[in-house]
């Protein structure tokens, strides 16, 4: 998949069709994060957000998420300069904190079902699973993607060369997180 | 046989999706049939409602995402990367699963058709019925039990992912491919406006997305999203709908428009007369057509500052619209005028346009709008605009680039026979709508009765559907007998000035022999201050690498509709057999040795 021609806008076009799909993105979660607001406060039963929601253990989860973060610029960097050693580290940090976060939503929901708060149990239940569900499952999908070139890695496959591909895995990953602070706070801070 | 299914070529892409559209646009056109004769007379001649609820949702569905958007981008894929001197898109293998996805998620919506017995209905088909725009609750599980309304959403979701993967690449394609010299404003209109289509496609389709992932927890997992016994708001549909479909308006107008701007010049042999105001107008026609969408729903209530706000923004929107129209006929003006089939049609598109643009301003006046709302004016309208506007553009195009295509002319006898019944026709067809509209008929009812005194309207508009569908039979024998007889197309059959009339017709695989240099917006025609492009050579200077093959796409592609079978009839495992052939798919596509 290596791109070796000169391209119009001097970017490359992996990395420019890549941006268009983020901003496609946006869109997406935008209109899920707009449902969720516009049903806010409109559960006709309980459990009710303020009842249920675990600010402090969420908020691990969150910095948990921004540190995976970290881990992804450091992997990056180390597979640039060459350091396979120490990208081969970072990606697989990476993808471990990606599936601490993921544990950390599989027992949230499995709290709030246990709680009374199912997906059809109320508006707030419905758009507050199909919202974080479709963030789990970008989530699970960049975890899988890194632990694929952290394989690639440990056979060799994956160097300097291969950067590129590396920095896209990133946009990807550093986008799924933005977008979880926007929930954090969205659905978490302002209640 | 096995190199059309693997090809990542995009000109055989790109008359794959020819051809596929092209019979979505005869089921669709065969669907309106069906209706036109339902409405020949009062009370009908026996088609049932049931029946014809299906028979309009699938004309509508069908026309709007199985043949105009595909047959656009029938062009896109055949004409883009020649306009811009590349030898393929972006992403080759993306294209061809593009076009798979759309061939399989338009045959799936169609299976309903057949597969009522399957669902233990007690009739054959369980086509959805709940209309194209698929409004909230009637698609509700208590209104629409029956698997009709799963097919369209599950159908609508596999297209989407088509039209997305098409948009990202065509995106990069025109930013990032163009010939050394082709800065942006030296792209030829019809690559701008399919530039515009695609930043539409990439951000209207999240919102329908969205929407249809919301009907589909209603529906199969009891949420409660657009059902007010939960606390749902069925006018969210509505607006998550409309702020897809508006967008969906001008994804489906522009690349007409575009085709327009690059006939009308060659037959005026003339530039394109403000070509940078065409631009800019086409590119704020993109931003305006996200700010008018509650004009769809005015009979909804919004209240008086969001109706006075939407009224605003729609009128405003006609001005970059009439903008263009004046350019068009500007372009004409003092022109060397020939009227081939090809220039009769996009003159047509620019009448029939302007008659669809102002009943459209109407719409735009809520007061008006709630006369209009649910009646046939409505109908009218948007068939002045899709039909008369899109088609007829679609139409230019064809006749258009058809020799570049295949490289034989089609004929001009048949052509003419083909642009004056559609002319007449559609006229006839349309026109007695707003009347009948006015009149108080509504849409989407099976019948009417004589007292409303809309009969003769209706006689009328039935001969004139049937005159399209003569005009339609009679382009098909032109393209079926062109593949014999047409006459060799050259480099050049029209003088045309950008660079796609610069190669053979049909191009080689390569395209280019070697690739152009651009030094204007109009690389083949001598102008005050250039000289025409010197022609290419004849053979590759030097050996040219031409992608291979790659059974990869298709094969992620049937993921899809796997996954929507296993969903339409709840079996979860047959739903993770599709993910599974979608993995598999991705990596055997990402790790297979492919150079572009």
């Amino acid at each position: 998949m290596s791109q070796a021609h000169a391209t119009s806008m001097g970017l490359d076009s992996r990395k420019m069709a890549f941006w268009a799909f983020i901003g496609s993105e946006c869109l997406l979660f935008g209109s899920l994060i707009s449902t969720y607001l516009i049903y806010k406060g409109k559960s006709l039963v309980g459990p009710y957000p303020h009842e249920i929601l675990n600010i402090p253990f969420t908020s691990f989860s969150t910095f948990d998420l921004l540190m995976s973060s970290l881990a992804m610029v450091l992997a990056l960097a180390a597979i640039q300069r060459g350091d396979m050693k120490q990208g081969k580290t970072w990606l697989f940090v990476t993808a471990f904190l990606g599936l601490v976060f993921l544990g950390g939503q599989v027992w949230e929901f499995s709290h709030f079902m246990h709680e009374g708060l199912g997906l059809t149990t109320n508006l707030f239940g419905s758009t507050f699973y199909v919202l974080t569900g479709t963030h789990g499952t970008h989530v699970t999908v960049g975890v899988i993607w890194l632990l694929t070139l952290w394989v690639q890695a440990l056979r060799g496959k994956l160097g300097p060369g291969q950067a590129l591909t590396v920095e896209i895995t990133g946009l990807y990953w550093h986008f799924v997180d933005v977008v979880w602070i926007v929930i954090f706070t969205v659905v978490y801070l302002i209640q | 046989m096995k190199s059309w299914l693997t090809t990542t070529d995009h000109k055989r892409i790109g008359l794959l999706y020819f051809w596929t559209a092209f019979g979505f646009f005869l089921l669709g056109g065969l669907e309106a049939l069906v209706i036109r004769a339902q409405l020949a007379k009062p009370e009908g001649i026996g088609v049932s409602a049931e029946f014809y609820n299906q028979m309009f949702t699938m004309h509508g569905t069908t026309m709007v995402f199985l043949a105009l958007m595909p047959l656009s981008a029938a062009f896109f894929n055949f004409i883009i990367p020649l306009q811009i001197g590349a030898r393929d898109v972006a992403f080759p293998r993306l294209n061809a699963f593009s076009y798979w996805v759309f061939l399989l998620g338009g045959l799936f919506i169609n299976a309903s058709f057949l597969a009522g017995p399957l669902f233990g209905a007690d009739r054959l088909s369980v086509a959805p019925d709940g209309g194209w725009f698929g409004y909230a609750n009637l698609t509700s599980k208590q209104f629409s039990p029956g698997p009709n309304i799963d097919f369209w959403l599950l159908g609508l979701q596999i297209l989407g992912i088509a039209s997305l993967a098409a948009g990202f690449n065509f995106i990069v394609t025109i930013l990032n491919m163009r010939a050394p010299g082709m800065k942006m404003l030296r792209l030829p209109a019809f690559s701008w406006m399919t530039l515009v289509t695609q930043f539409l496609v990439i951000t209207a389709f999240p919102v329908i997305t969205v929407a249809l992932v919301l009907l589909m927890f209603d529906r199969f997992f009891g949420t409660h999203f657009f059902i007010p016994a939960g606390g749902g708001d069925p006018i969210l549909w509505q607006h998550l709908f409309w702020l897809f479909g508006h967008p969906e308006v001008y994804i489906l107008i522009l690349p007409a428009m575009g085709i327009v701007s690059e006939v009308l010049p060659t037959f005026s042999r003339k530039p394109l007369f403000g070509y940078t105001v065409v631009v800019y107008s086409g590119v704020l026609i993109g931003f305006m057509g996200w700010g008018v969408w509650s004009h769809h729903m005015f009979a909804a209530g919004l209240g008086p500052i969001a109706d006075s706000v939407f009224s605003a923004t729609t009128m405003l929107i006609a001005v970059p619209t009439g903008v263009k129209i004046f350019n068009w006929i500007a372009t004409l003006w003092g022109g060397q005028l020939r009227f081939p089939t090809a220039m009769l049609f996009a003159l047509g598109f620019v009448s029939m346009f302007i008659i669809g643009g102002l009943s459209g301003v109407s719409h735009g006046s809520p007061p008006a709008d709630l006369q209009q709302t649910d009646t046939y004016y409505v109908v009218a309208h948007i068939h002045y605009v899709l039909f008369g506007g899109t088609m007829l553009g679609l139409f230019a195009g064809m006749y258009y680039w058809w020799p570049k295509m295949t490289g034989r002319q089609l004929s001009e006898t048949l052509g003419k026979w083909h642009f004056w019944l559609t002319f007449v026709g559609m006229n006839l067809a349309f026109f007695p709508m707003h009347f009948s509209g006015l009149l108080g008929m509504p849409r989407r009812i099976y019948t009417y009765g004589a007292e409303l005194g809309v009969t003769g309207f209706n006689v009328v508009s039935t001969i004139g559907a049937f005159l399209i569908g003569a005009a339609t039979l009679v382009f098909f024998v032109n393209l079926l007998r062109t593949r014999r007889h047409g006459a060799p197309a050259g480099n050049d059959p029209w003088g045309g000035a950008t660079l796609e009339w610069a190669i053979p017709s049909p191009p080689p695989v390569y395209n280019f022999t070697v690739i152009p240099q651009v030094a204007s917006r109009l690389p083949l025609w001598r102008t005050e201050r250039q000289a025409p492009m010197a022609p290419l050579p004849l053979t590759p200077p030097a050996p040219i690498h031409v992608p291979g093959g790659s059974w990869w796409p298709m094969f992620t592609a049937f993921g899809l509709p796997v996954m929507a079978i296993g969903a339409l009839s709840h079996q979860v495992w047959l739903v993770l057999v599709g993910v599974a052939v979608v993995i598999t798919g991705i990596y055997r596509w990402a790790y297979e040795p492919f150079e572009v």
